[in-house]
């Protein structure tokens, strides 16, 4: 389970361009729910992905993440529970290192980067069995340096990767945002999967609005740093594309656009 | 026969501290200055025991420490400080001139009357005399080659793996639930130890310690490390380290080249400066990895 508490942010405080995107947001993110969330741009969407992993700091209010007070913990560590996968695919592997070693260091993620050697030959064949679930060769070209994949492939890699250890908590960020509309397609239904098999607590932050209308049991509504729109469950089953896009059509005229 | 016995001596002993700055420059994608003053560090760490009789064997790993050391406080001043990474170098470079100064005690150190690696009571028991012009050659060669084993080993250790992944992609590391700043440290750390190493060996070698000798180690390093990656980048047989070891003897050669044709010695900087500029233009490695975040 995953809380906001009365999250307030500020961008430049203390200048003329000071920007206050939360103000007294709180949100309650229940174990299992699978979250999509949507909005305009600067709507706060990501800088809420931001606070929840700690790669920015809030200027008051608390992380709650499975009761216990997170706020002040380090960004790294909060990743014990967490799996993020970013809009970059290049921001969820090395491309420098071979898809093999790639899905040596994430299977590591759980235990200690020691001097034991970096790839357990008794894994190869597990971690070619994941691959494989991917449908696209890549359990064929263990040796490839991932640099040369390409970006739906490497997305594939980064969800897989993320996911590898057992953590709680799956943070997307846009992930399909970068890819082509079939590979989009391809990596949304892998993600669905994924999340059901190993019962995940999913955020996800997407611009599609099918993808939020078609997956997850939740769908949130940014605007202005909070939200305008929060439903679950029957509720959500039944929002159609329509009602988003003449929600989406009503904030940007009350913005003036 | 001669030149070519001291190309191969000086472009190996060089080539344990381009390994050096092949883990900062092309793993860890940190332009680390420090080495201009950690290989002098060595340097006098060895002159220095050497001259208080310890084993010269012994010297080598107290100068790999201290290499270790500097490396270390590098990397605190950029993690811990927020020091950007040029600078956290710089300060380094500068702070350990002094401390170079103090550990050798004075700007000179000559070792000719003293034992060294290459030159001592036991070595004088078992090789015979018509191979004497060799074993520094093979002395140099059997350090080099362990340290590079060494580092291949490592660098294929989870730690290692991590190591490679930070140069890369430090937000992967974080999202590793890995402390990233910990993981460059580590890096810079074992870099500097064999970038000292190497000024050790040379110490021993040349049988002295001179304050400036560190001028210029990071560009000679650079260019090693640019020459073997360029040259061999396309046969996946022989692995980087090796390739920046030829790279140092091949740079050696360059500059012997450049002696023989008649520019003086005391010109050495300049022809370091001006080959290291020709090998980065022809090599054209100058484009940066994209950095995609804040």
């Amino acid at each position: 389970m995953l809380e906001l508490k009365h999250i307030h942010k500020f961008y430049n405080p203390g200048t003329i361009n000071e920007m206050c995107l939360f103000s007294d947001f709180s949100l309650s993110v229940q174990k299992g729910d699978f979250v999509s969330i949507i909005g305009s741009n600067g709507s706060g969407k990501t800088s809420l992905l931001n606070i929840i992993c700690g790669s920015i700091p809030v200027d008051d209010g608390q992380v709650f993440m499975n009761g216990k007070d997170i706020t002040n913990e380090k960004e790294y560590k909060r990743y014990r529970h967490i799996g993020r996968v970013f809009q970059n695919p290049a921001l969820g592997t090395c491309p420098s290192m071979t898809i093999l070693e790639n899905m040596s260091i994430a299977d590591n993620k759980a235990g200690s980067f020691n001097l034991r050697r970096g790839t357990d030959k008794k894994r190869i064949d597990y971690y070619r069995e994941l691959l494989s679930q991917l449908d696209l060769g890549l359990e064929n070209k263990l040796y490839t340096k991932v640099g040369s994949l390409s970006g739906g492939q490497r997305q594939a890699m980064a969800l897989l990767m993320s996911t590898m250890t057992p953590v709680e908590f799956l943070i997307l960020d846009e992930h399909t945002a970068a890819l082509d509309p079939k590979t989009a397609d391809l990596i949304m239904e892998l993600t669905d999967k994924i999340v059901r098999e190993k019962h995940l607590t999913t955020i996800m932050v997407t611009h599609n609005l099918r993808y939020a209308v078609e997956y997850g049991s939740r769908l949130l509504m940014m605007h202005q740093g909070g939200t305008v729109l929060d439903v679950s469950g029957k509720e959500k089953e039944n929002v159609r594309i329509e009602d988003l896009l003449e929600q989406f059509n009503q904030i940007s005229i009350e913005c003036g656009n | 026969m001669d030149m070519l016995l001291s190309t191969l001596e000086q472009g190996l002993i060089y080539g344990i501290m381009a390994l050096g700055v092949y883990i900062t420059y092309k793993i860890l994608d940190f332009p680390d200055l420090t080495v201009d003053g950690s290989f002098p560090l060595g340097a006098a760490l060895a002159a220095v025991l050497v001259t208080k009789g310890v084993n010269p064997y012994l010297t080598l790993l107290a100068a790999f420490a201290g290499g270790v050391l500097a490396g270390i406080c590098t990397g605190l001043i950029h993690v811990k400080l927020k020091v950007r990474d040029l600078l956290s170098g710089i300060i380094m470079m500068t702070a350990l001139y002094t401390i170079n100064l103090k550990i050798a005690g004075k700007a000179n150190v000559p070792l000719f009357t003293k034992d060294t690696i290459f030159d001592n009571s036991l070595l004088d028991g078992f090789v015979p005399e018509a191979l004497a012009p060799y074993v520094t050659l093979a002395i140099i060669l059997i350090i080099t080659l362990i340290a590079k084993y060494l580092l291949d080993a490592y660098l294929k250790t989870r730690s290692g793996y991590l190591l490679r992944a930070v140069g890369d992609n430090d937000t992967l590391v974080t999202c590793l639930a890995k402390d990233h700043g910990l993981v460059k440290i580590v890096g810079l750390a074992i870099a500097n130890g064999l970038v000292a190493l190497g000024g050790a060996v040379y110490a021993h070698e040349e049988r002295f310690f001179d304050i400036s000798m560190g001028t210029g180690t990071m560009v000679i390093g650079l260019a090693s490390v640019i020459i073997g990656t360029n040259l061999f980048k396309n046969f996946t047989v022989i692995r980087a380290t090796s390739s920046v070891l030829i790279g140092s003897v091949i740079y050696k050669g360059c500059v012997a080249i450049a002696i023989a044709c008649g520019l003086d010695s005391s010109s050495m900087k300049l022809i370091t400066a001006v080959l290291f500029l020709i090998i980065l233009v022809i090599s054209m490695d100058r484009k940066r990895k994209v950095k995609t975040h804040a």
